[in-house]
């Protein structure tokens, strides 16, 4: 690549200002600073150089990010980007998997999660998720809603735990399709329901923190439209990050974006600024389509 | 580019009969297998039922006793001692010998004398014992035959044979087909087959004690085997760390599956018999053995049901704050469980038909009483069967049969339980 301009002063000598242009542009796209806005006032959750490793390979590279009060961020890049990765540090499902290490400090409300003395328990429970390929768990839609209120003992009774299932799963918008079969087995649910069930499951222990890994990848044009809507209303009162493959979705449900490009956050800043205004160039690569 | 097309669906199809041929061969191997395999069950249920069904009737033989107080209670006192201690022999000898007045002779009386079983003996004795007021009546009498009886009358013996190859003499058939004239003799369903233990003599032994034992001895292998593995599957699949000790002991407990198993007998008769003093021929020492035996099998199975749960359950489970043994116990464990019920009732069925290591801790003898707890002396099913087999007496052959049908019944039994219990924790998602 650094040849090229000497050889176009070579061939003549009046492209020489647009040689000096495309060296600019090559230095910026060579970065791998983040660019934007990654930190806000007063964050739900602080990410500071953060890193994660798979064994040898370094999945997220000293991302710094900030994730604001009940709002949406959406999490875009290209395939094996480490955006899920991310998502996955930040209620710690990491531990689960063998050799996966993390560095850095990641804050939810102040509190550092990676603390010796933080519980994954009553975390997870904080930070809830929602995964790619809807898992209601094989008993009944209700089962399914109330065993993490049961499990946390976070209803003193039945009734009220009955409450807590109606709330959920009117705020998730399936009440009106579940209302006379709440104990059929909720794996008999379609696709779409399913994923609202998922997410009812999560916000029926009142979580502050919502994580969607592709919540829409699995489901049709429709349901996918409906678990926006969800997502959007979701966005006034909880804290939402997703990670998404679809940009559409993303300038759809979220207020900020943030760009990750090969283990690198990029582009972080309001999603209106992200898809009309990239700053990086890779992030303008990828949203106008040019790889992804 | 259409004329390429177009060889590219005629190769298919040239190929295609081929690969129909191929499947219908398939289906016809296999067709073929289940129909030799279910020739040789046939043949087999047949054999064993039409060798053993008789052995559930005993020849019975109507004797007039008179229970002459003079030989039972000479003084009349009707002391319960008395009349448990007298020669009930002598009753037996004298009704047979009323029936067959003629002959005389020491030997042929004595043959007379066992033409009825010799629990006739016990049989009369406790009929006084439980009514003193039959000294001194008399009455009919329904006595089991001798088992050399019993097969004549079930046509087990050859009546053709020359006499010096019979194990009854030509007189002594005549004897029993002149009772037999009389309507002295009938074939009745034979409980004691159901309720006694061994016995030297076939008409008086019975299924109860074998059947008792392998009983005590599957309840201590289940009660250890069942708990055991499925925490040590779970523990090593779940918790244990992935390291060079896990993965010995993964490929010990592999090869344990393999192990022989009387060596397992051996181990049972070292460990649990010399070294830790627990009695010999005891159903509680056969169940260790066994657990021992069936562990591997049940931790394999298990690890192989939960691994086969899907991970989206427990990453569901944890997303919700499940903690890892919460998760494990809600949702992966009711998953893994049709899993890990077969391989226990693999496993059990295999404990439930082994002779080798309990040939090693003693449960091979001869028992006659029923065991009623798990540290009684004991035998089991098939070690019965092979003593029996053993036997020189025709009667015994007839009786094994009819013990593989009862241990075949228990197979099928613990089967049936099986299917049940994966249907009820089967569940789909």
């Amino acid at each position: 690549m650094a040849d090229q301009p000497g050889a176009a002063v070579m061939e003549a000598g009046a492209l020489e200002f647009r040689g000096a242009e495309v060296d600019l542009v090559d230095e910026r796209r060579e970065s791998r600073e983040t660019v934007g806005t990654p930190f806000i006032d007063d964050p739900r959750m602080s990410c500071r150089d953060v890193n994660v490793y798979y064994s040898d390979n370094h999945a997220i590279k000293n991302v710094s990010l900030d994730i604001g009060r009940e709002q949406v961020l959406a999490m875009i890049g290209p395939s094996g980007c480490g955006k899920s990765t991310f998502l996955r540090a930040l209620n710690r499902m990491n531990d689960t998997i063998d050799g996966c290490r993390m560095t850095g400090e990641i804050k939810l409300d102040g509190n550092d999660i990676y603390a010796k003395d933080m519980d994954v328990v009553p975390l997870r429970a904080l930070v809830g998720m929602v995964f790619q390929k809807p898992n209601p768990f094989p008993k009944s839609i209700f089962d399914n809603i109330a065993y993490g209120v049961r499990i946390h003992g976070l209803a003193e009774s039945k009734s009220e735990i009955e409450g807590i299932v109606e709330h959920s799963l009117k705020r998730a918008g399936l009440w009106e399709e579940v209302n006379d079969r709440l104990h059929q087995p909720g794996t008999g649910l379609s696709g779409g329901q399913q994923q609202r069930l998922c997410i009812a499951r999560t916000i029926a222990v009142s979580p502050e923190v919502i994580l969607m890994d592709e919540p829409c990848s699995a489901l049709d044009p429709i349901a996918t439209a409906r678990v926006e809507d969800l997502i959007n209303e979701l966005g006034q009162d909880y804290t939402i990050a997703i990670v998404t493959h679809s940009m559409q979705q993303a300038a759809r449900v979220s207020q900020r974006t943030a760009y990750f490009h090969l283990g690198d956050l990029l582009e972080v800043g309001p999603t209106d600024q992200i898809f009309t205004n990239p700053i990086h160039p890779l992030t303008e690569d990828y949203i106008t389509g040019r790889f992804g | 580019m259409a004329a390429s097309e177009k060889s590219t669906i005629e190769r298919v199809r040239a190929t295609l009969a081929r690969r129909n041929r191929a499947e219908r061969r398939f289906k016809n191997f296999g067709r073929a297998a289940v129909l030799v395999g279910l020739v040789f069950l046939v043949l087999m249920f047949v054999n064993i039922i039409l060798t053993g069904y008789s052995a559930f009737w005993q020849t019975f033989v109507k004797l007039p006793v008179h229970f002459d107080a003079q030989v039972i209670d000479p003084g009349g006192a009707g002391d319960p001692e008395t009349l448990g201690s007298a020669d009930y022999g002598a009753l037996v000898k004298t009704s047979v010998r009323s029936l067959f007045p003629e002959v005389s002779g020491r030997r042929h009386r004595r043959d007379l004398g066992q033409l009825v079983s010799r629990g006739t003996v016990f049989q009369l004795r406790r009929m006084v014992l439980e009514d003193p007021s039959l000294v001194g009546s008399r009455a009919e009498v329904w006595v089991p035959a001798d088992d050399d009886y019993d097969m004549l009358h079930k046509g087990n013996v050859d009546r053709t044979l020359p006499e010096a190859d019979r194990r009854l003499s030509d007189r002594q058939i005549g004897w029993f087909d002149r009772l037999a004239d009389d309507g002295r003799v009938e074939s009745r369903f034979s409980a004691t087959f159901f309720t006694a233990g061994d016995s030297r003599e076939p008409e008086l032994a019975g299924i109860r004690g074998a059947a008792m034992g392998s009983f005590f001895t599957l309840a201590v292998t289940l009660l250890l085997s069942f708990p055991l593995g499925v925490a040590t599957s779970v523990y090593l699949e779940e918790f244990a760390p992935r390291n060079r000790v896990t993965a010995l002991i993964e490929v010990n407990i592999n090869n344990l599956a393999a192990v022989p198993s009387i060596v397992f007998g051996l181990l049972g008769l070292a460990v649990f018999i010399n070294l830790f003093g627990l009695p010999r021929s005891a159903p509680l020492v056969g169940g260790l053995v066994l657990t021992l035996m069936t562990l591997p099998t049940i931790i394999i199975a298990g690890r192989a049901a939960l691994k086969s749960v899907p991970p989206s359950i427990r990453e569901a489970a944890l997303g919700v704050g499940a903690s890892k043994l919460q998760m494990i116990v809600h949702h992966v464990l009711p998953l893994a469980m049709p899993g890990m019920l077969t391989g226990t009732i693999i496993g059990m069925a295999r404990a439930l038909g082994e002779t080798a290591p309990l040939l090693m801790i003693g449960m091979v003898a001869f028992v006659v009483d029923v065991p009623q707890s798990v540290t009684d002396a004991a035998t089991a099913l098939p070690v019965q069967i092979f003593l029996w087999l053993d036997s020189p007496e025709r009667a015994f052959v007839e009786r094994a049969s009819a013990a593989i049908m009862v241990l075949l019944a228990f197979l099928v039994a613990m089967n049936a339980l099986a299917i049940v219990l994966r249907r009820r924790f089967e569940r789909r998602w």
